[in-house]
């Protein structure tokens, strides 16, 4: 009995936990489907929207054009050393701008963005929750699918393909730079490798991986705030829990979009 | 007797191990203000929202007008809320938004139409809580806590619904504050014929504002009656809460 007990133990808080697990992934799955209804159907809030635009593209400019900078040209520094060795340093280009482009540009601006968005998403939620907003706009006919969740999800579906834009040209600009002013490329010549390896394929895919981590980050943290409950410790939580789960499903759409395109 | 225009019947709700409410019974009448008692936690507050759809009751009936809300969704309890408007015990004002927009929220439904039509409707209705003009502009953190309960009592009854729930609408405010709120809700009754449920601890504030008079204790309702039977219910429950008393069949000590 007690040794069965002790076996079976570990075996049933697995089996909790798998079961937790799918129950969570159903819930948030529900709650896509939902924001996305509202998303399409009216009334629509086109001032919410352009105000979430501002605050999720615009404000995300900084932190996303520095993380590419530094980063491109990082990562150009590598390629360069590890070249070498096979004398292959003439790569640096095309891997560069290969390796910005289908990942580390769609991949650093979502997690940057998750880390500045989905907080502050869930964070306003949650405090909305916990202070009867949300339960205050029901009575005065508004339905906070519309008028909340909505535009952050339509917002930051819009607005991460342009930040990965702008994070790839930067990105490859900062390898670019660094190629030039210190390992001692040809500028022009640089540039034009780097266009000739570039395909539309790339871009695409790019943005494609962009619009869906909007969506994933935007989704994240208003699953978590707008499900909080139990005071300020529940926006803390919340807001934690909106930065986590967007990284994870960021991490896992990029794996499986990067698999579906590039390894047919 | 016509029918209510509130009909609830053994409503039951349980947050965890607590049994909140045990079996409400309760008929509000067309056009009439009735007051709900009640110690701290007796789940006054949890009655009005499964009302509203914003709790979801475990059991019993809700009818509004002889149509059952409990179980109502989507499109069908929006329908259902818009002919309730609510005080939130805190407020629970937009702080992202300035007062005027909030009092007006309802009627745009968070829409920016009509802005200088909607500013002085605002305006309007703030005066009516003995609110000047230069507060519509301010934001609801820049408001002390009176200040705060009477902009959301103006965003509660500034589209004009027909039925009216006031959560502790005189808490926080001065006696002098407090009697023009009990006007006014005397007024959405009387003179607009709302229908109205106020929960109050203010004593004097329930005999001015209820035509009828219910307590809640132990998750039923207690007692009911007019108003004038309040001093002689001949209920010791009713008695104490009152005259305000510790002593009495009511223990202060709140189970948790
Ligand atoms: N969302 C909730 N989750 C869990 N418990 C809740 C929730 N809302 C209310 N309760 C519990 O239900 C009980 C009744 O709460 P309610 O707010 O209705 O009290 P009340 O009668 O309005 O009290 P007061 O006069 O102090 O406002 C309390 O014990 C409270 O802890
Ligand atoms: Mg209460």
């Amino acid at each position: 009995m007690a040794v069965a007990d002790f076996l079976l133990r570990p075996l049933i808080a697995l089996g909790a936990f798998a079961l937790g697990m799918l129950a969570g992934i159903g819930r948030l799955a529900i709650f896509a489907l939902t924001g996305v209804r509202a998303a399409l159907t009216p009334p629509w809030y086109p001032a919410r929207l352009l105000e979430q635009m501002g605050l999720i593209g615009w404000f995300s400019l900084p932190v996303v054009g520095l993380t590419a900078l530094f980063t491109g040209a990082a990562l150009a520094q590598q390629i360069y050393v590890g070249g070498q060795r096979f004398s292959a340093e003439s790569t640096v280009p095309a891997v560069t701008v290969i390796a910005i482009v289908r990942e580390l540009g769609p991949v650093l601006a979502g997690l940057m963005v998750a880390g500045r968005v989905s907080s502050a998403i869930a964070a306003e939620l949650a405090t909305m929750r916990v202070t009867e907003q949300l339960d205050a706009m029901v009575t005065l006919r508004t339905d906070p699918w519309s008028y909340l969740i909505a535009p952050r999800l339509v917002a930051s579906t819009l607005m991460l393909p342009i930040l990965v834009l702008v994070a790839n040209i930067i990105g490859v600009l900062g390898g670019y730079a660094l190629s030039v002013g210190r390992l001692g490329f040809n500028g022009a010549a640089y540039l034009a490798t780097t266009r000739r390896y570039l395909e539309s394929d790339d871009i695409v895919s790019s943005l494609v991986k962009a619009a869906v981590f909007g969506f994933c980050l935007a989704l994240a943290g208003c699953y978590h705030g707008f499900r909080s409950g139990g005071g300020a410790a529940g926006v803390g939580r919340a807001t934690t829990n909106a930065v986590v789960s967007a990284f994870i499903l960021i991490l896992l759409f990029n794996l499986a979009i990067t698999v579906l395109v590039f390894g047919a | 007797m016509s029918e209510p225009r509130l009909r609830i019947r053994g409503l039951k709700k349980a947050f965890g191990a607590k049994q909140v409410l045990d079996g409400i019974d309760l008929d509000v009448a067309v056009g009439e203000s009735l007051v709900v008692i009640g110690g701290s936690g007796t789940g006054k507050s949890v009655l009005l929202k499964c009302i509203l759809g914003i709790i979801r009751p475990d059991e019993g009936s809700i009818r509004l007008d002889g149509q059952e809300l409990v179980g109502l969704r989507g499109r069908a309890l929006a329908d259902a809320r818009a002919h309730f408007g609510m005080l939130f015990q805190g407020g629970a004002l937009f702080d992202s938004l300035p007062v005027w927009r909030n009092v007006t929220f309802a009627l745009t439904q968070g829409k920016l139409g009509g802005g200088q039509q909607m500013h002085a409707l605002a305006v309007e209705v703030l005066a009516k809580v003995g609110l000047e003009p230069r507060v519509a502009d301010l934001r609801p953190s820049e408001l002390s806590g009176g200040m705060q309960k009477r902009v959301a009592l103006a965003r509660a009854i500034a589209a004009g619904p027909e039925i009216l729930f006031f959560d502790e609408p005189t808490t926080g405010l001065d006696p002098i504050r407090a009697d023009t709120i009990n006007a006014l809700i005397r007024q959405q009754v009387t003179a607009l014929g709302a229908t109205a449920i106020t929960i109050t601890h203010d004593m004097a504030s329930a005999r001015h504002i209820a035509d009828r008079v219910a307590m809640i204790h132990a998750g039923r309702i207690h007692w009911e009656g007019p108003v004038s039977a309040l001093d002689d219910s001949g209920d010791p429950h009713v008695d104490q809460f009152v005259h305000g008393r510790a002593e009495g069949p009511i223990s202060a000590t709140v189970a948790p």
